[in-house]
């Protein structure tokens, strides 16, 4: 048997047909997304569905903004920490990553919304209320938000660490013999490049937060999955609530890596001819 | 820090290598107590065999590599000491790599203007001034808007050398600069390099290139297993080499 395809003639050949080639699996994921978005609008139990779960959106979004933002600059302080030459700031960015990386995301959210939180509130507003009569208050749907933050944060910082460290040192070198401070060079030599290595990664952490903002149905905020939920046990049409529910996570996360393709192949494309 | 006023004497060497090791690990012994006097103008030649530790003892010019021993001098300061600002002695020695290490996300001009505008403080004008006259020395003005990718070997070591250049250095090291070329670039690059010696810059050289170590080297030193064997004039030491291992490495690469 050879590892290349036969023509009829009996030569071997190593170009592919169309079909094989062709990417059908998103041709299945639009048909049913085609389907789901006619059910919306044809079957009056998917619609009601639909309008009952939509208004989630919003929050779901929003979550999803400020968790990235927040972890975006958690990582950065993490990841170029572990790189620190400071022993005390280098060990505090690893114990942060190690720590978060090793417990699941539904207990940690529990343990920061229920416990990290109100206590340390408690002992903020022993000063606030005293000083300024005023208290520190925050939602759970926030106190969420920051977990999700704090978590991938965690992860992020992985990322900016990978990426700074994956372009050569003689980079550094070069900078470095130039007369350019550790700082300059990290900042006009070593990032800039290494931004092509992040924002990919960073892009697919983004739709994962995205995903994960279900989660904070679990503390009761009401996006899109607890939507579903109430939709689905009020009426008892768990069909029509989840599948709309996942409708709207598809079409999210799979227009977001659309773009992220496009991004990529851009980055990629001022790449070419690269040593 | 030392009053030495740098530069003021003329008899004190530029670059001055006292008693200098380095180990890597436990104990894999790289280089082993060198002693290396480099005057102004001078041009020195390094060659020696792979894996000898003439790379490392060049690197241990800039500080590149931190010795284990020994102090290293260079234009009257203590490299090895703590109160040496080394960011601001650094600009002073350029550095030429073997890969050349050009930053890739920049175009050539920008490239040679980087750490004109960070360390000299030069203006935007100013600093593109310098580069277009470097990168005229070294023959490629038309060059300056490629980045380094759209460039040949030759032509991103010859930015490369023009990027060094451009923060008027006292003292150009060179690491190999040709070992990563394409034969038919290296003759461009060695051109640009007996310029600068013609010019009297003070230059330290890693190469395998023996016909230029003939053409420019005012001293040939040569280095086997973090040691050096043997010292002369280019002419001299490929004539007569007075050390068996001397002989024995150019046996292997001179026919």
């Amino acid at each position: 048997m050879s590892e290349f395809r036969s023509t009829p003639d009996g030569r071997i050949t190593d170009e592919r047909p169309w079909w094989d080639v062709f990417p059908w699996w998103s041709l299945i994921i639009v048909t049913l997304l085609a389907w789901m978005g006619w059910q919306i609008i044809d079957s009056p139990d998917y619609r009601l569905a639909w309008e009952r779960i939509i208004p989630g959106l919003a929050l779901t979004l929003q979550s999803t903004v400020y968790a990235f933002g927040i972890s975006l600059f958690i990582a950065l302080l993490a990841g170029t920490g572990q790189m620190s030459r400071n022993v005390v700031i280098r060990n505090l960015a690893r114990t942060y990553v190690e720590f978060v990386r090793g417990i699941p995301m539904l207990p940690l959210i529990f343990t920061v919304a229920l416990i990290v939180v109100p206590e340390l509130t408690e002992l903020l507003n022993a000063r606030l209320t005293k000083w300024f009569d005023w208290e520190f208050k925050l939602s759970f749907q926030m106190r969420a938000t920051v977990t999700l933050a704090v978590i991938y944060g965690a992860y992020m910082a992985e990322i900016f660490r990978g990426g700074i460290q994956s372009i050569p040192p003689g980079q550094s070198e070069a900078g470095r013999s130039l007369g350019l401070s550790r700082r300059q060079t990290m900042k006009s030599v070593v990032l800039p490049q290494a931004m092509r290595a992040i924002i990919p990664p960073m892009g697919n952490d983004f739709i994962a937060i995205l995903k994960d903002t279900s989660l904070l149905s679990v503390l009761g905020a009401l996006e899109i999955t607890q939507r579903a939920r109430q939709f689905s046990a009020s009426t008892f049409k768990f069909r029509e609530g989840y599948f709309v529910s996942a409708f709207i996570y598809l079409v999210l996360t799979l227009s977001l890596s659309v773009l992220l393709g496009v991004l990529e192949r851009r980055m990629t494309r001022d790449r070419e001819g690269e040593r | 820090m030392t009053t030495v006023v740098p530069g003021s004497d003329r008899s004190k060497p530029m670059i001055s290598l006292k008693g200098v090791s380095k180990t890597f690990g436990r104990n894999i012994r790289a280089v082993i107590d060198i002693d290396l006097d480099v005057a102004e103008g001078e041009v020195v030649v390094i060659v020696g065999p792979s894996g000898s530790g003439k790379s490392t003892v060049l690197r241990c010019i800039n500080l590149l590599e931190v010795p284990t021993a020994g102090t290293v001098m260079v234009d009257g300061f203590d490299m090895t000491s703590s109160d040496t600002n080394l960011d601001q002695v650094r600009a002073e020695v350029g550095m030429v790599f073997q890969q050349f290490n050009l930053f890739p996300h920049l175009k050539a001009i920008e490239n040679i203007t980087l750490a004109q505008r960070k360390v000299r403080n030069r203006s935007q004008e100013e600093a593109t001034d310098v580069a277009m006259r470097q990168l005229t020395r070294v023959g490629i003005p038309e060059k300056a808007d490629s980045y380094p990718r759209q460039l040949s070997g030759g032509q991103q070591q010859r930015v490369a050398i023009a990027r060094s250049l451009a923060m008027d250095p006292k003292v150009m090291l060179f690491d190999e600069p040709t070992s990563a070329l394409d034969p038919e670039m290296v003759k461009e690059v060695l051109d640009v390099m007996l310029g600068l010696a013609h010019d009297g810059m003070t230059m330290v050289v890693v190469t395998h290139e023996m016909g230029f170590a003939k053409a420019a080297a005012d001293r040939l030193v040569f280095i086997d297993e973090g040691e050096i064997v043997e010292v002369g004039p280019p002419e001299e030491v490929f004539a007569h080499p007075t050390q068996e291992r001397t002989q024995a490495f150019f046996n292997k690469i001179l026919h």
